[in-house]
Protein backbone atom coordinates (compact mmCIF):
# COMPACT_ATOMS: atom_id res chain seq x y z
CA UNK A 1 0.00 0.00 0.00
CA UNK A 2 1.97 3.25 -1.11
CA UNK A 3 0.26 5.74 1.80
CA UNK A 4 1.68 9.25 1.43
CA UNK A 5 3.47 9.66 5.09
CA UNK A 6 0.94 11.99 6.14
CA UNK A 7 -1.85 9.23 5.80
CA UNK A 8 -0.21 6.90 8.15
CA UNK A 9 0.83 9.80 10.89
CA UNK A 10 -2.51 10.70 10.68
CA UNK A 11 -4.20 7.25 10.92
CA UNK A 12 -1.36 6.38 13.55
CA UNK A 13 -2.01 9.24 16.16
CA UNK A 14 -5.62 9.10 15.45
CA UNK A 15 -5.25 5.61 17.09
CA UNK A 16 -2.68 6.36 19.35
CA UNK A 17 -4.33 9.82 20.73
CA UNK A 18 -8.42 9.43 19.83
CA UNK A 19 -9.17 12.39 22.16
CA UNK A 20 -6.68 14.55 21.22
CA UNK A 21 -8.37 14.22 17.47
CA UNK A 22 -11.21 14.73 18.21
CA UNK A 23 -12.87 11.02 17.88
CA UNK A 24 -16.42 10.83 20.32
CA UNK A 25 -20.27 11.90 19.80
CA UNK A 26 -22.08 14.46 20.93
CA UNK A 27 -25.71 14.04 21.68
CA UNK A 28 -27.73 14.33 18.11
CA UNK A 29 -30.99 15.81 19.85
CA UNK A 30 -28.66 19.04 21.09
CA UNK A 31 -29.99 22.15 19.64
CA UNK A 32 -27.14 23.12 19.10
CA UNK A 33 -25.28 19.99 17.41
CA UNK A 34 -25.23 18.93 13.71
CA UNK A 35 -25.14 15.33 12.58
CA UNK A 36 -23.99 13.82 9.51
CA UNK A 37 -23.43 9.96 8.43
CA UNK A 38 -23.04 9.19 4.44
CA UNK A 39 -21.35 5.73 3.45
CA UNK A 40 -22.39 2.13 3.71
CA UNK A 41 -20.66 -1.22 5.62
CA UNK A 42 -21.26 -2.77 2.84
CA UNK A 43 -18.65 -0.34 0.53
CA UNK A 44 -16.48 -0.69 3.08
CA UNK A 45 -16.47 2.92 4.57
CA UNK A 46 -18.66 4.88 7.21
CA UNK A 47 -18.50 8.13 8.68
CA UNK A 48 -20.20 10.02 11.20
CA UNK A 49 -19.67 13.64 11.45
CA UNK A 50 -20.59 15.57 14.49
CA UNK A 51 -20.15 19.50 14.46
CA UNK A 52 -21.17 21.76 17.48
CA UNK A 53 -22.00 25.59 16.93
CA UNK A 54 -22.37 29.20 18.65
CA UNK A 55 -23.82 31.79 17.42
CA UNK A 56 -22.20 34.99 17.04
CA UNK A 57 -24.10 37.88 15.98
CA UNK A 58 -25.62 36.57 12.55
CA UNK A 59 -22.79 33.90 12.16
CA UNK A 60 -22.82 30.30 13.46
CA UNK A 61 -19.29 28.96 14.25
CA UNK A 62 -18.15 25.39 14.95
CA UNK A 63 -16.81 25.05 18.08
CA UNK A 64 -16.41 21.64 18.16
CA UNK A 65 -16.39 18.67 16.14
CA UNK A 66 -16.59 15.14 17.02
CA UNK A 67 -16.45 12.33 14.66
CA UNK A 68 -16.04 8.47 14.23
CA UNK A 69 -15.40 6.23 11.32
CA UNK A 70 -15.62 3.17 9.81
CA UNK A 71 -13.46 2.20 6.94
CA UNK A 72 -10.25 2.44 5.30
CA UNK A 73 -6.77 3.79 6.86
CA UNK A 74 -6.99 6.68 4.25
CA UNK A 75 -10.82 7.25 5.08
CA UNK A 76 -10.00 7.87 8.93
CA UNK A 77 -7.13 9.70 8.09
CA UNK A 78 -9.61 12.10 5.96
CA UNK A 79 -12.10 12.44 8.91
CA UNK A 80 -9.43 13.30 11.25
CA UNK A 81 -7.79 15.88 8.84
CA UNK A 82 -11.58 17.31 7.90
CA UNK A 83 -12.68 18.00 11.58
CA UNK A 84 -9.45 19.70 12.09
CA UNK A 85 -10.37 22.00 9.11
CA UNK A 86 -13.72 22.33 10.78
CA UNK A 87 -12.96 23.96 14.26
CA UNK A 88 -13.41 27.77 14.54
CA UNK A 89 -14.71 27.86 10.88
CA UNK A 90 -18.44 29.84 10.18
CA UNK A 91 -21.02 27.38 8.72
CA UNK A 92 -20.82 29.34 5.36
CA UNK A 93 -16.33 28.91 5.30
CA UNK A 94 -17.08 25.19 5.87
CA UNK A 95 -19.10 24.72 3.03
CA UNK A 96 -16.44 25.57 0.77
CA UNK A 97 -14.52 22.98 1.83
CA UNK A 98 -14.11 20.39 -0.67
CA UNK A 99 -12.49 17.28 -1.04
CA UNK A 100 -9.75 18.13 -3.16
CA UNK A 101 -8.12 19.86 -0.22
CA UNK A 102 -8.07 16.64 1.37
CA UNK A 103 -6.42 15.17 -1.85
CA UNK A 104 -3.84 17.84 -1.49
CA UNK A 105 -3.22 17.48 1.83
CA UNK A 106 -2.84 13.79 2.52
CA UNK A 107 -1.79 13.56 -1.21
CA UNK A 108 -4.29 10.83 -1.39
CA UNK A 109 -3.67 8.40 -4.46
CA UNK A 110 -6.79 8.35 -6.86
CA UNK A 111 -7.72 4.74 -5.84
CA UNK A 112 -8.79 6.41 -2.43
CA UNK A 113 -10.16 9.65 -3.89
CA UNK A 114 -13.44 8.59 -2.44
CA UNK A 115 -12.61 8.79 0.86
CA UNK A 116 -12.24 12.66 0.69
CA UNK A 117 -15.49 12.95 -1.27
CA UNK A 118 -17.33 10.73 1.55
CA UNK A 119 -15.78 13.35 4.26
CA UNK A 120 -16.95 16.27 2.00
CA UNK A 121 -20.63 14.74 1.80
CA UNK A 122 -20.60 14.26 5.83
CA UNK A 123 -19.95 17.95 6.57
CA UNK A 124 -22.31 19.05 3.66
CA UNK A 125 -25.02 16.35 5.37
CA UNK A 126 -24.30 17.52 9.74
CA UNK A 127 -24.16 21.80 8.28
CA UNK A 128 -28.07 20.34 7.01
CA UNK A 129 -28.78 19.00 10.08
CA UNK A 130 -27.89 21.88 12.13
CA UNK A 131 -29.45 24.51 10.11
CA UNK A 132 -32.34 22.37 10.17
CA UNK A 133 -32.57 22.69 13.99
CA UNK A 134 -32.59 26.71 13.94
CA UNK B 1 9.50 -3.32 17.81
CA UNK B 2 8.47 -0.87 14.59
CA UNK B 3 12.30 -0.64 13.66
CA UNK B 4 12.57 -4.84 13.70
CA UNK B 5 11.55 -7.10 11.34
CA UNK B 6 7.66 -7.10 11.28
CA UNK B 7 6.07 -10.77 12.08
CA UNK B 8 5.74 -12.74 8.97
CA UNK B 9 2.16 -14.47 9.48
CA UNK B 10 1.77 -14.60 5.65
CA UNK B 11 2.81 -18.12 4.49
CA UNK B 12 -0.14 -18.67 2.73
CA UNK B 13 0.48 -15.90 0.42
CA UNK B 14 4.51 -17.22 -0.32
CA UNK B 15 7.01 -18.88 1.95
CA UNK B 16 11.02 -17.58 2.49
CA UNK B 17 13.08 -20.42 0.72
CA UNK B 18 14.68 -22.52 3.33
CA UNK B 19 18.18 -22.00 3.88
CA UNK B 20 19.35 -25.50 3.29
CA UNK B 21 17.33 -24.90 -0.42
CA UNK B 22 18.93 -22.39 -1.25
CA UNK B 23 22.51 -23.22 -0.36
CA UNK B 24 21.80 -26.32 -2.75
CA UNK B 25 20.51 -23.66 -5.61
CA UNK B 26 23.65 -22.15 -5.40
CA UNK B 27 25.52 -25.33 -6.53
CA UNK B 28 23.71 -24.92 -9.92
CA UNK B 29 24.73 -21.46 -10.87
CA UNK B 30 27.94 -20.45 -11.44
CA UNK B 31 30.85 -21.33 -13.92
CA UNK B 32 32.91 -22.85 -10.60
CA UNK B 33 29.92 -24.63 -10.13
CA UNK B 34 26.90 -27.03 -12.43
CA UNK B 35 25.58 -24.37 -14.68
CA UNK B 36 24.60 -26.87 -17.68
CA UNK B 37 21.71 -27.03 -19.80
CA UNK B 38 19.83 -30.58 -19.63
CA UNK B 39 19.17 -30.43 -22.28
CA UNK B 40 22.82 -30.65 -23.82
CA UNK B 41 23.53 -34.49 -24.44
CA UNK B 42 27.01 -34.04 -25.69
CA UNK B 43 28.64 -33.30 -22.85
CA UNK B 44 28.97 -33.28 -19.11
CA UNK B 45 27.55 -30.11 -18.38
CA UNK B 46 24.37 -31.60 -19.99
CA UNK B 47 24.70 -34.70 -18.49
CA UNK B 48 25.19 -33.31 -14.47
CA UNK B 49 22.33 -31.06 -14.81
CA UNK B 50 19.93 -33.43 -16.51
CA UNK B 51 20.98 -35.74 -13.53
CA UNK B 52 20.26 -33.01 -11.01
CA UNK B 53 16.98 -31.87 -12.76
CA UNK B 54 15.73 -36.12 -12.79
CA UNK B 55 16.52 -36.27 -9.03
CA UNK B 56 14.32 -32.56 -8.30
CA UNK B 57 11.48 -34.70 -9.85
CA UNK B 58 11.92 -38.09 -8.23
CA UNK B 59 11.50 -36.11 -4.99
CA UNK B 60 8.32 -34.15 -6.03
CA UNK B 61 7.22 -37.36 -7.03
CA UNK B 62 7.71 -38.57 -3.88
CA UNK B 63 6.44 -36.46 -1.52
CA UNK B 64 2.94 -37.14 -3.86
CA UNK B 65 3.51 -40.85 -4.72
CA UNK B 66 3.66 -40.68 -8.09
CA UNK B 67 5.87 -41.98 -11.08
CA UNK B 68 8.48 -39.14 -12.21
CA UNK B 69 7.82 -39.94 -15.34
CA UNK B 70 4.12 -38.03 -14.39
CA UNK B 71 5.63 -34.28 -13.28
CA UNK B 72 6.04 -31.97 -16.37
CA UNK B 73 8.23 -28.69 -14.55
CA UNK B 74 6.51 -25.12 -15.13
CA UNK B 75 7.26 -21.48 -13.85
CA UNK B 76 4.90 -21.92 -10.78
CA UNK B 77 1.13 -23.20 -9.91
CA UNK B 78 -0.20 -20.39 -12.07
CA UNK B 79 0.79 -22.44 -14.91
CA UNK B 80 0.39 -25.63 -14.50
CA UNK B 81 -3.11 -24.66 -13.79
CA UNK B 82 -3.25 -23.23 -17.30
CA UNK B 83 -1.68 -25.66 -18.91
CA UNK B 84 -4.05 -28.50 -17.06
CA UNK B 85 -7.11 -26.73 -18.02
CA UNK B 86 -6.42 -25.49 -21.09
CA UNK B 87 -4.71 -28.13 -22.45
CA UNK B 88 -7.03 -30.86 -21.51
CA UNK B 89 -10.37 -28.16 -22.72
CA UNK B 90 -7.77 -27.49 -26.56
CA UNK B 91 -7.57 -31.83 -26.49
CA UNK B 92 -10.57 -33.16 -25.61
CA UNK B 93 -12.69 -30.44 -27.14
CA UNK B 94 -14.28 -32.66 -29.90
CA UNK B 95 -15.59 -34.86 -26.80
CA UNK B 96 -17.50 -32.25 -25.02
CA UNK B 97 -17.04 -28.32 -24.11
CA UNK B 98 -18.40 -28.34 -20.39
CA UNK B 99 -16.14 -27.79 -17.71
CA UNK B 100 -17.00 -27.66 -13.86
CA UNK B 101 -15.06 -25.43 -11.14
CA UNK B 102 -16.13 -24.14 -8.35
CA UNK B 103 -16.71 -19.67 -7.14
CA UNK B 104 -13.86 -20.22 -4.55
CA UNK B 105 -10.61 -21.51 -6.93
CA UNK B 106 -7.88 -19.22 -7.14
CA UNK B 107 -7.64 -16.62 -9.91
CA UNK B 108 -5.34 -18.80 -11.95
CA UNK B 109 -7.74 -21.47 -12.50
CA UNK B 110 -11.15 -18.92 -12.97
CA UNK B 111 -9.42 -16.79 -15.62
CA UNK B 112 -8.33 -19.56 -17.89
CA UNK B 113 -11.83 -20.88 -17.53
CA UNK B 114 -13.24 -17.28 -18.37
CA UNK B 115 -10.99 -17.82 -21.13
CA UNK B 116 -12.15 -20.66 -22.55
CA UNK B 117 -15.95 -19.76 -21.99
CA UNK B 118 -14.68 -16.75 -24.52
CA UNK B 119 -13.88 -19.79 -27.00
CA UNK B 120 -16.74 -21.39 -26.60
CA UNK B 121 -16.42 -23.75 -23.62
CA UNK B 122 -19.68 -23.86 -20.91
CA UNK B 123 -18.27 -23.57 -17.25
CA UNK B 124 -20.14 -24.30 -14.66
CA UNK B 125 -18.89 -22.51 -11.02
CA UNK B 126 -19.94 -24.70 -8.20
CA UNK B 127 -20.94 -22.67 -5.25
CA UNK B 128 -19.07 -24.10 -1.75
CA UNK B 129 -21.19 -24.78 1.09
CA UNK B 130 -21.45 -22.55 4.46
CA UNK B 131 -18.16 -23.91 5.60
CA UNK B 132 -16.46 -22.95 2.16
CA UNK B 133 -16.06 -26.34 1.19
CA UNK B 134 -17.09 -28.31 -2.28
CA UNK B 135 -18.99 -31.06 -1.86
CA UNK B 136 -18.67 -34.10 -4.05
CA UNK B 137 -22.36 -33.92 -4.13
CA UNK B 138 -22.83 -30.53 -6.01
CA UNK B 139 -20.08 -31.84 -8.19
CA UNK B 140 -22.10 -34.74 -8.89
CA UNK B 141 -25.06 -32.86 -9.46
CA UNK B 142 -23.37 -30.55 -12.23
CA UNK B 143 -21.66 -33.85 -14.28
CA UNK B 144 -23.12 -33.69 -18.22
CA UNK B 145 -23.02 -35.84 -20.79
CA UNK B 146 -20.48 -33.41 -22.44
CA UNK B 147 -18.55 -32.62 -19.04
CA UNK B 148 -14.83 -33.07 -19.94
CA UNK B 149 -13.26 -31.59 -17.25
CA UNK B 150 -13.74 -30.60 -13.46
CA UNK B 151 -11.36 -28.56 -11.52
CA UNK B 152 -11.25 -28.33 -7.57
CA UNK B 153 -8.61 -26.94 -5.37
CA UNK B 154 -7.43 -29.28 -2.68
CA UNK B 155 -6.38 -26.39 0.43
CA UNK B 156 -8.57 -23.51 -0.18
CA UNK B 157 -5.90 -20.57 -0.39
CA UNK B 158 -8.21 -17.74 1.75
CA UNK B 159 -9.50 -19.92 4.05
CA UNK B 160 -7.53 -23.13 4.81
CA UNK B 161 -10.58 -25.55 3.73
CA UNK B 162 -9.88 -29.16 2.78
CA UNK B 163 -12.35 -30.96 -0.42
CA UNK B 164 -12.58 -34.15 -0.42
CA UNK B 165 -10.50 -34.75 -3.71
CA UNK B 166 -10.53 -38.52 -2.99
CA UNK B 167 -14.66 -38.38 -3.01
CA UNK B 168 -14.47 -36.53 -6.22
CA UNK B 169 -11.82 -38.69 -8.35
CA UNK B 170 -14.39 -41.40 -7.82
CA UNK B 171 -16.91 -39.83 -9.14
CA UNK B 172 -14.91 -38.01 -12.14
CA UNK B 173 -13.35 -41.53 -12.90
CA UNK B 174 -17.08 -43.44 -12.77
CA UNK B 175 -17.87 -40.64 -15.55
CA UNK B 176 -15.40 -40.64 -17.67
CA UNK B 177 -13.84 -36.92 -16.67
CA UNK B 178 -10.65 -35.53 -16.32
CA UNK B 179 -9.87 -33.87 -12.78
CA UNK B 180 -7.87 -31.73 -11.70
CA UNK B 181 -6.50 -30.56 -8.63
CA UNK B 182 -4.99 -27.22 -7.93
CA UNK B 183 -2.62 -28.28 -4.76
CA UNK B 184 -0.29 -25.43 -4.32
CA UNK B 185 -1.61 -24.65 -0.57
CA UNK B 186 -1.12 -28.36 0.43
CA UNK B 187 2.67 -29.73 -0.50
CA UNK B 188 3.86 -30.06 3.23
CA UNK B 189 0.90 -29.50 4.78
CA UNK B 190 -1.01 -32.96 4.30
CA UNK B 191 -0.65 -36.03 2.75
CA UNK B 192 -1.33 -37.03 -0.80
CA UNK B 193 -1.30 -40.23 -2.47
CA UNK B 194 -1.64 -40.12 -5.98
CA UNK B 195 -1.33 -44.03 -6.43
CA UNK B 196 -4.80 -43.99 -5.28
CA UNK B 197 -5.99 -40.40 -5.62
CA UNK B 198 -8.34 -40.74 -9.00
CA UNK B 199 -7.16 -37.62 -10.26
CA UNK B 200 -5.85 -37.12 -13.22
CA UNK B 201 -3.68 -33.58 -13.21
CA UNK B 202 -2.46 -31.88 -9.62
CA UNK B 203 -0.60 -27.98 -9.76
CA UNK B 204 2.23 -27.84 -7.43
CA UNK B 205 4.21 -24.83 -6.52
CA UNK B 206 7.67 -24.36 -4.87
CA UNK B 207 7.55 -21.16 -2.59
CA UNK B 208 4.37 -22.16 -0.78
CA UNK B 209 6.64 -24.98 0.13
CA UNK B 210 9.96 -23.02 1.24
CA UNK B 211 11.26 -23.86 -2.26
CA UNK B 212 11.63 -20.61 -4.63
CA UNK B 213 9.07 -18.44 -7.16
CA UNK B 214 9.32 -18.91 -10.42
CA UNK B 215 9.17 -22.42 -10.01
CA UNK B 216 6.06 -25.64 -10.08
CA UNK B 217 4.91 -28.25 -11.47
CA UNK B 218 1.86 -30.05 -13.03
CA UNK B 219 1.54 -33.63 -12.64
CA UNK B 220 -0.03 -35.48 -15.83
CA UNK B 221 -1.12 -38.99 -15.52
CA UNK B 222 0.51 -41.86 -17.18
CA UNK B 223 -2.21 -44.69 -16.03
CA UNK B 224 -4.80 -44.06 -17.39
CA UNK B 225 -3.29 -42.10 -19.90
CA UNK B 226 -3.72 -38.11 -19.79
CA UNK B 227 -3.41 -36.35 -23.20
CA UNK B 228 -2.82 -32.55 -23.47
CA UNK B 229 -2.15 -29.52 -25.76
CA UNK B 230 1.26 -28.32 -24.68
CA UNK B 231 0.69 -24.16 -24.41
CA UNK B 232 3.89 -23.16 -24.90
CA UNK B 233 6.09 -24.48 -27.82
CA UNK B 234 9.77 -24.54 -28.65
CA UNK B 235 12.12 -27.61 -28.56
CA UNK B 236 9.99 -30.15 -27.27
CA UNK B 237 11.21 -30.24 -23.28
CA UNK B 238 9.05 -32.28 -20.90
CA UNK B 239 7.87 -34.73 -23.72
CA UNK B 240 6.32 -31.90 -25.71
CA UNK B 241 3.86 -30.94 -22.87
CA UNK B 242 6.59 -27.90 -22.30
CA UNK B 243 9.02 -26.84 -24.37
CA UNK B 244 11.60 -24.15 -22.83
CA UNK B 245 15.67 -24.67 -21.23
CA UNK B 246 14.73 -26.14 -17.67
CA UNK B 247 15.75 -23.60 -14.86
CA UNK B 248 18.20 -26.27 -12.84
CA UNK B 249 18.66 -24.24 -9.74
CA UNK B 250 14.66 -23.35 -9.48
CA UNK B 251 13.82 -26.97 -10.15
CA UNK B 252 17.02 -28.21 -7.44
CA UNK B 253 15.26 -25.64 -4.98
CA UNK B 254 12.06 -27.18 -5.65
CA UNK B 255 13.09 -30.77 -5.57
CA UNK B 256 14.79 -29.86 -1.93
CA UNK B 257 12.66 -27.95 -0.63
CA UNK B 258 10.15 -31.08 -1.51
CA UNK B 259 12.48 -33.27 -0.26
CA UNK B 260 12.55 -31.22 3.19
CA UNK B 261 8.75 -31.22 3.11
CA UNK B 262 8.19 -34.51 2.94
CA UNK B 263 10.93 -34.91 6.43
CA UNK B 264 9.87 -31.77 8.28
CA UNK B 265 6.00 -32.30 6.96
CA UNK B 266 4.98 -34.59 11.24
CA UNK B 267 7.28 -31.54 12.82
CA UNK B 268 5.79 -28.21 10.76
CA UNK B 269 1.99 -29.45 11.10
CA UNK B 270 2.74 -30.35 15.02
CA UNK B 271 4.03 -26.71 15.76
CA UNK B 272 1.68 -24.95 13.44
CA UNK B 273 -1.19 -26.70 15.43
CA UNK B 274 -0.72 -25.56 18.67
CA UNK B 275 0.05 -22.15 17.24
CA UNK B 276 -3.44 -22.62 15.04
CA UNK B 277 -4.88 -23.91 18.66
CA UNK B 278 -3.31 -21.01 20.88
CA UNK B 279 -4.54 -18.05 18.23
CA UNK B 280 -8.11 -19.34 18.40
CA UNK B 281 -8.60 -19.72 21.81
CA UNK B 282 -6.95 -16.25 22.39
CA UNK B 283 -8.88 -14.64 19.36
CA UNK B 284 -12.31 -15.83 20.30
CA UNK B 285 -11.98 -13.84 23.47
CA UNK B 286 -12.50 -10.60 21.13
CA UNK B 287 -16.48 -9.45 21.02
CA UNK B 288 -18.12 -10.28 17.48
CA UNK B 289 -15.79 -12.35 15.57
CA UNK B 290 -16.00 -14.75 13.16
CA UNK B 291 -14.16 -17.96 12.08
CA UNK B 292 -14.43 -17.98 8.22
CA UNK B 293 -14.21 -21.59 6.67
CA UNK B 294 -15.25 -24.74 8.86
CA UNK B 295 -13.19 -25.05 11.31
CA UNK B 296 -13.25 -28.78 11.64
CA UNK B 297 -12.26 -29.34 7.92
CA UNK B 298 -9.28 -26.89 7.36
CA UNK B 299 -5.44 -26.98 7.51
CA UNK B 300 -4.31 -25.77 11.32
CA UNK B 301 -1.75 -23.42 8.87
CA UNK B 302 -4.24 -21.17 7.88
CA UNK B 303 -6.95 -18.93 9.94
CA UNK B 304 -9.23 -16.65 8.37
CA UNK B 305 -11.21 -14.57 11.03
CA UNK B 306 -13.25 -11.70 10.44
CA UNK B 307 -13.82 -8.81 13.00
CA UNK B 308 -16.82 -7.68 12.76
CA UNK B 309 -17.33 -3.37 12.71
CA UNK B 310 -13.81 -2.75 11.64
CA UNK B 311 -12.35 -2.07 8.11
CA UNK B 312 -9.93 -5.01 7.42
CA UNK B 313 -7.28 -2.73 5.16
CA UNK B 314 -7.45 -0.34 8.56
CA UNK B 315 -6.98 -3.42 10.69
CA UNK B 316 -3.65 -4.49 8.44
CA UNK B 317 -2.56 -0.38 8.90
CA UNK B 318 -2.95 -1.39 12.95
CA UNK B 319 -1.06 -4.00 12.82
CA UNK B 320 2.08 -2.36 10.79
CA UNK B 321 4.46 -4.65 12.12
CA UNK B 322 2.49 -8.05 11.06
CA UNK B 323 2.75 -8.77 8.21
CA UNK B 324 -0.68 -10.76 7.11
CA UNK B 325 -3.67 -10.44 4.70
CA UNK B 326 -7.05 -9.35 4.30
CA UNK B 327 -10.11 -10.11 2.21
CA UNK B 328 -10.57 -6.43 2.76
CA UNK B 329 -11.59 -4.61 -1.01
CA UNK B 330 -9.44 -1.95 -0.39
CA UNK B 331 -6.37 -3.91 -0.58
CA UNK B 332 -7.05 -5.47 -3.66
CA UNK B 333 -6.55 -3.90 -7.05
CA UNK B 334 -9.84 -4.17 -7.63
CA UNK B 335 -11.90 -2.73 -5.30
CA UNK B 336 -14.36 -5.82 -4.48
CA UNK B 337 -14.64 -7.28 -0.92
CA UNK B 338 -12.78 -11.12 -1.35
CA UNK B 339 -14.85 -13.07 -3.43
CA UNK B 340 -14.45 -16.55 -1.83
CA UNK B 341 -16.03 -14.88 1.54
CA UNK B 342 -18.98 -13.46 -0.41
CA UNK B 343 -19.36 -16.98 -1.74
CA UNK B 344 -19.58 -18.29 1.14
CA UNK B 345 -22.81 -16.01 2.01
CA UNK B 346 -20.82 -13.55 4.13
CA UNK B 347 -22.16 -10.15 4.08
CA UNK B 348 -19.95 -7.89 2.35
CA UNK B 349 -19.22 -6.12 5.68
CA UNK B 350 -17.83 -9.07 7.21
CA UNK B 351 -15.45 -9.69 4.00
CA UNK B 352 -14.55 -6.70 4.06
CA UNK B 353 -13.85 -7.27 8.05
CA UNK B 354 -11.85 -10.32 7.40
CA UNK B 355 -7.82 -11.00 8.49
CA UNK B 356 -5.83 -14.41 7.22
CA UNK B 357 -2.99 -15.35 9.25
CA UNK B 358 -0.76 -18.04 8.29
CA UNK B 359 1.56 -19.67 9.86
CA UNK B 360 4.51 -21.31 8.98
CA UNK B 361 7.75 -22.85 10.05
CA UNK B 362 10.21 -20.19 10.95
CA UNK B 363 7.00 -18.81 13.37
CA UNK B 364 7.58 -18.70 16.59
CA UNK B 365 5.42 -18.79 20.12
CA UNK B 366 6.67 -15.58 20.62
CA UNK B 367 5.03 -14.13 17.13
CA UNK B 368 2.03 -15.72 18.02
CA UNK B 369 2.16 -14.24 21.53
CA UNK B 370 2.97 -10.47 20.24
CA UNK B 371 0.47 -10.65 17.31
CA UNK B 372 -2.27 -11.73 19.52
CA UNK B 373 -1.69 -9.10 22.23
CA UNK B 374 -1.13 -6.12 19.58
CA UNK B 375 -4.54 -7.64 17.57
CA UNK B 376 -6.63 -7.23 20.52
CA UNK B 377 -5.49 -3.81 21.31
CA UNK B 378 -6.28 -2.54 17.93
CA UNK B 379 -8.94 -4.10 17.64
CA UNK B 380 -10.51 -1.96 20.60
CA UNK B 381 -8.66 1.23 19.40
CA UNK B 382 -10.32 0.95 15.99
CA UNK B 383 -14.18 0.01 17.55
CA UNK B 384 -13.83 2.89 19.36
CA UNK B 385 -13.39 4.92 16.22
CA UNK B 386 -15.82 3.27 14.37
CA UNK B 387 -19.51 4.77 13.92
CA UNK B 388 -20.86 0.51 13.44
CA UNK B 389 -19.59 -0.26 16.86
CA UNK B 390 -21.12 2.12 18.44
CA UNK B 391 -24.34 1.90 17.24
CA UNK B 392 -24.00 -1.96 18.15
CA UNK B 393 -23.49 -1.03 21.66
CA UNK B 394 -26.25 1.16 21.76
CA UNK B 395 -28.68 -2.23 19.96
CA UNK B 396 -29.00 -0.46 16.83
CA UNK B 397 -29.48 -3.35 14.00
CA UNK B 398 -27.69 -2.14 11.19
CA UNK B 399 -29.50 -4.15 8.65
CA UNK B 400 -32.32 -1.72 8.97
CA UNK B 401 -30.37 1.43 8.62
CA UNK B 402 -31.04 3.01 5.57
CA UNK B 403 -27.27 3.75 4.45
CA UNK B 404 -26.33 6.35 1.92
CA UNK B 405 -23.99 4.38 0.03
CA UNK B 406 -22.08 6.43 -2.71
Amino acid sequence: MAYSKKVVDKFENTLKNPEKFNVGRFDPKDGDVGTGMVGAPACGDVMKLQIKCKKEGNQHIIEDVKFKTYGCGSAIASSAELVEMLIGKTLDEAKEIKNKDLVEVLELPPIKIHCSVLAEDSIKQAIEDYESKQ
Amino acid sequence: MSKSKPIYLDYASTTPVDERVAEKMLEYMTFNNNFGNAASRSHSFGWQADEAVELARSHVANLVNCDPREIVWTSGATEADNLAIKGIANFYKTKGKHIITSKIEHKAVLDPCRQLERHGFDVTYLEPNEGGVITPEAVKDAIREDTILVSIMHINNELGTINDIASIGELTRDNGIFFHVDAAQSTGKVNIDLSTLKIDLMSFSAHKTYGPKGVGALFVRRKPRVRIEAQIHGGGHERGMRSGTLATHQIVGMGEAFRLAKEEMTNDTEKVLEFHEHFLEEVKKIDEIYINGDIQNKVPNILNVSFNFIEGESLIMGLKDIAVSSGSACTSASLEPSYVLRALGRKDELAHSSIRFSFGRFTTKEDVKNTLKLLSNVVDRLRELSPLWEMHLDGVDLDTVEWQAH
